[in-house]
C-alpha cells in the first residue's frame, strides 16, 4: 500500500472508528441458541418435553417417515428436471423435510394453508397432486390449482404478502363461528417486511386463530438471519402481545406437537402463535444461485449431521419401527414417485396460446374482449398465409 | 331512506345509503378501514353504520393500509365481499403492492377457481386545500394494472347505484370518490334500473366538440359546456364513469358527431388516463378528427401545495382555452 493510498482512506478508518464504538450487542442468535423445543436429538434419541408431549404410535411414526423421503424425492426430481431444462427453476425444500411434514400433518382437512413457494411437503400432506407445484415453474401457468380443493392457498412469490392473506382469512373464520384455523408460512427473511409485521398487529389485534410458521432456514438468498434481527425471530411475536416458541425445524416430532398446540390454540379462540422452526436450507435459495458464493462447506456439514430424515430413520431402527420391507417398500414407492413426476412434467401440455386472455376478469372487461379478439385475428393471419 | 323513490342527497350520503343498502342486502358485505367505525370515517361516508350493523361488519382496523387490504383479500377468500376505505388517495400506495401483486391477479393465477370482490373506496382529488399527500389522482396507476377495474361517479346517483354494482362485481374494483364533490347534492332515484357500471353518459348534449371527464371533472366540464354556449359552441360532456374498462365505442360515437375532442382530469396529463383516450381515439376516428385531440390536467409536478392548487387543477379557463384551441383548427 502506497502512503498516498493510506491517505485517502483516513475519513474511511474514522468511521470505521465510529461504528466501533457504537458497535451493537453481538444478536444473542449468535451469542448462544435460546432453547429449541426438540422431542428427537439429532442421534435420533427421544427425549420429552414438558409442555410438548406427544405419543405417536409406529403407524404414524412410519407414516411421518415415509412423507418425508417421499418429499425428499419429489424436490429431487424436480431439481434434476431443472437441470435437464425441462423447469426454469426450482425452489428446493432440501433440509427442511421435518418443518413441513412436521407442521403439515398437525393440520385438520378444515384447516387452511397460505404458503409461500418452497411449501412442497406441506403441499404434500394437503393432498395436492405433487405435478401440480410443477406447472408455475415450468412456466405452464401462474400458480395453476383450485385453493379450495385442498385448503392449499397458491403458492406467494412475493415475500410475506401471504401473512395477511391468512390473518384476513382466519378473521373470516371467526366470524363464521367455525373451529378451524389458518396457518401461514414464510421464511427468516420475509420477517423483515412490513407485511408480516402488519400481520402480527392485525391478528393480534382481532385475536386471529392464525399460526405463523417461520421457517428459519438462516439465509435469504445470499443474506444470512444477522442480516434480519438482532433478536431470536420468535421473541418478535412478545412485542405483539402472542406467545412466540422456537421448535428444532430438524426434528418432526417437535414440529408436529408444536404446531398441534399453536393449532389448539387457535382453536379455542386464544389467538395467534409465532412458530420458528430452527432448520437450514440445504441447497440453493433457487436453482439460480450459488451457495458457495455466501457460505461455508463446514456449515452445511454441521447442519447435514442434523439430518431431518436420518434422525428420525435411526429412532425407527432403534424401535423396532422400521423394518427391511417397510424400508424396501418405501425405496420402491419413492422410485414410482420420480417416474411419475418425470413423465408428467413431460406431457405437461404448454398452455394454449389464449390462455393469455383467460380469467383476468370474473365479469369480463371490454378491453380484454377487444385484445382477445385481435390477438386472435393476428393469429389467423398466418393460418391464411400458410395455405 | 325516505318513502318516495327519489330523494335529493350529497354525494357522501348516497353512498352511505348505498353501503347500507349493500349491508342490508347481503350478510357477506363488510367495512373495513381506519376510522370508519365510531366516527364514520374522515368525511362521514360510513357514518352510522357501525351503530346499526355492528363492530363485527364495520371494523375499524390498524393504521396499517397494507394489512388493510391484505387482509380484506384473505376475508374475500373466505367468502366475505369487504369494501375497505383507504382514508386519502396518497396513502394508498403503502397498499399498492397488496393491490398490484395479489388483489389484481389472483384470480388469474388460480384459473378462474377464485374470486376476489373486495372494493377500495379511495377519495381522491384536489380542491379541498388539503396538505400533502390528501389531493392526488392515482388513477392512471391502477388502471393500468389487469385484473382491476376502476370506477369514479361525478353525482349522487351515480354514487348511489355504482357502489352497489362495485361491490355485486366478483372481480376487485377500485371505487374513487371525487372528494371536493361530497357535499354536492343531486336526485337519487333509489328505484331506478340503474345503467351498465362501465358505461360512459352524456351529461349534456352538444355538437362542435367532445368534453371527456369523469369525477370531480364533470361539473367543471359541464360548466364550461354552459359558458361556451353562451359564446354559441355546442359542447357535448361525456362522464366517463369508469376509467378500466374505459367505454370508447361512446367516446367514438360522439367524436364521429362533434369531430373534436378535448379530454379532461385533475392527475397529470403524461401517460395518465386522457393519453390513453387520445391515442386510441386518433386510431378509431382519425378521419373523423378536425384537430388533434388535446388534454387538459394536472402538470408533472407533485401536487402543489394548497394555496397553488388553483392554478394547478383544470378550471373553467384552462378547459376552454383548450377548447378554442381544438375549435381554432
Amino acid at each position: 500500500m502506497t502512503v498516498e493510498s493510506t491517505a485517502g482512506r483516513k475519513p474511511r478508518r474514522t468511521t470505521a472508528k465510529r461504528a466501533g464504538a457504537k458497535k451493537p450487542p453481538a444478536p444473542a442468535a449468535a451469542a448462544g441458541q435460546p432453547e429449541l423445543v426438540q422431542l428427537l436429538t439429532p442421534e435420533g434419541k427421544r427425549v420429552e418435553h414438558p409442555e410438548y408431549s406427544i405419543d405417536l404410535g409406529p403407524e404414524e411414526l412410519r407414516g411421518l417417515y415415509r412423507d418425508m423421503v417421499l418429499t425428499r424425492r419429489f424436490d429431487a426430481e424436480a431439481t434434476a428436471l431443472q437441470r435437464q431444462g425441462e423447469l426454469g427453476l426450482w425452489a428446493s425444500l432440501l433440509g427442511q423435510e421435518a418443518a413441513q411434514i412436521g407442521s403439515g400433518r398437525a393440520l385438520r382437512d378444515d384447516d387452511y394453508v397460505f404458503p409461500t413457494y418452497r411449501e412442497h411437503g406441506v403441499a404434500w400432506c394437503r393432498g395436492v397432486d405433487p405435478t401440480n407445484l410443477l406447472g408455475m415453474f415450468r412456466g405452464v401457468n401462474n400458480g395453476g390449482w383450485d385453493p379450495t380443493s385442498n385448503n392449499f392457498h397458491l403458492y406467494t412469490i412475493v415475500i410475506g404478502s401471504q401473512a395477511l392473506h391468512a390473518t384476513g382469512y382466519a378473521m373470516g373464520v371467526a366470524k363464521d363461528g367455525a373451529d378451524s384455523a389458518v396457518i401461514a408460512y414464510f421464511g427468516d427473511g420475509a420477517s423483515s417486511q412490513g407485511d408480516v409485521a402488519e400481520a402480527f398487529t392485525f391478528s393480534a389485534v382481532y385475536n386471529a386463530p392464525v399460526v405463523f410458521f417461520c421457517q428459519n432456514n438462516q439465509w435469504a438468498i445470499s443474506e444470512p438471519t444477522e442480516k434480519q434481527t438482532r433478536v431470536p425471530l420468535y421473541q418478535r411475536a412478545q412485542g405483539y402481545g402472542f406467545p412466540g416458541v422456537r421448535v428444532d425445524g430438524n426434528d418432526v416430532l417437535a414440529c408436529l406437537a408444536v404446531t398441534r398446540s399453536a393449532l389448539e390454540r387457535a382453536r379455542r379462540g386464544e389467538g395467534p402463535t409465532l412458530v420458528e422452526a430452527f432448520t437450514y436450507r440445504m441447497g440453493a435459495h433457487t436453482t439460480s444461485d450459488d451457495p458457495t458464493k455466501y457460505r461455508r462447506d463446514e456449515e452445511r456439514e454441521a447442519w447435514e449431521a442434523k439430518d431431518p430424515i436420518q434422525r428420525l430413520r435411526a429412532y425407527l431402527e432403534a424401535e423396532g419401527i422400521a423394518d427391511a420391507a417397510f424400508l424396501a417398500g418405501l425405496d420402491q414407492e419413492s422410485e414410482e414417485l420420480g417416474r411419475h413426476v418425470r413423465d408428467a412434467i413431460r406431457l405437461m401440455p404448454d398452455p394454449d396460446t389464449m390462455a393469455i386472455f383467460e380469467n383476468i376478469y370474473a365479469d369480463g372487461h371490454a378491453l380484454v374482449d377487444e385484445e382477445r379478439a385481435q390477438f386472435a385475428a393476428y393469429q389467423a393471419s398466418f393460418a391464411e398465409e400458410g395455405n | 331512506m325516505a318513502a318516495e323513490k327519489t330523494v335529493k342527497l350529497p354525494i357522501a350520503k348516497a353512498i352511505n345509503e348505498s353501503l347500507r343498502k349493500a349491508m342490508e342486502d347481503d350478510p357477506k358485505v363488510l367495512i373495513m378501514g381506519e376510522d370508519v367505525g365510531k366516527l364514520g370515517g374522515v368525511f362521514r361516508v360510513t357514518d352510522g353504520l357501525q351503530k346499526d350493523f355492528g363492530e363485527d361488519r364495520v371494523i375499524d382496523t390498524p393504521l396499517a393500509e397494507s394489512g388493510i387490504v391484505g387482509t380484506a383479500i384473505g376475508m374475500a377468500l373466505r367468502g366475505y365481499r369487504p369494501v375497505v376505505e383507504i382514508q386519502f388517495d396518497g396513502f394508498v400506495f403503502p397498499a399498492y403492492d397488496q393491490i398490484v401483486t395479489q388483489l389484481a391477479k389472483m384470480h388469474a393465477r388460480a384459473l378462474g377457481k377464485i374470486k376476489l370482490p373486495v372494493v377500495i373506496r379511495i377519495p381522491y382529488g384536489g380542491g379541498i386545500g388539503a396538505v400533502e399527500h390528501h389531493s392526488e389522482s392515482p388513477e392512471a396507476l391502477f388502471a393500468h394494472v389487469a385484473g382491476l377495474k376502476c370506477v369514479s361517479p361525478s353525482n349522487s346517483a351515480d354514487a348511489y347505484w355504482m357502489m352497489q354494482q362495485a361491490i355485486r362485481s366478483d372481480d376487485p374494483v377500485i371505487f374513487f370518490e371525487p372528494k371536493r364533490r361530497y357535499w354536492d347534492k343531486g336526485e337519487v332515484d333509489t328505484a331506478a334500473a340503474p345503467g351498465p357500471l362501465h358505461e360512459a353518459v352524456t351529461a349534456r348534449e352538444g355538437t362542435d366538440l367532445t368534453l371527456v371527464a369523469y369525477g370531480p371533472m364533470v361539473k367543471v366540464c359541464l360548466e364550461a359546456a354552459a359558458a361556451a354556449a353562451e359564446e354559441g359552441k355546442s359542447l357535448e360532456v361525456l362522464d366517463l364513469r369508469s376509467m378500466s374498462p374505459i367505454d370508447f365505442d361512446a367516446i367514438q360515437r360522439s367524436v364521429e358527431k362533434t369531430r373534436r375532442l378535448v379530454v379532461v382530469h385533475e392527475a397529470p396529463v403524461f401517460l395518465g388516463t386522457g393519453s390513453e383516450i387520445a391515442a386510441r381515439l386518433t386510431e378509431r376516428c382519425f378521419y373523423h378528427l378536425e384537430a388533434p385531440v388535446l388534454r387538459v390536467g394536472g402538470y408533472h409536478a407533485p401536487y402543489p401545495p394548497a394555496r397553488l392548487e388553483e392554478e394547478y387543477l383544470p378550471g373553467l379557463d384552462r378547459v376552454l382555452d383548450s377548447v378554442d384551441r381544438a375549435l381554432a383548427y
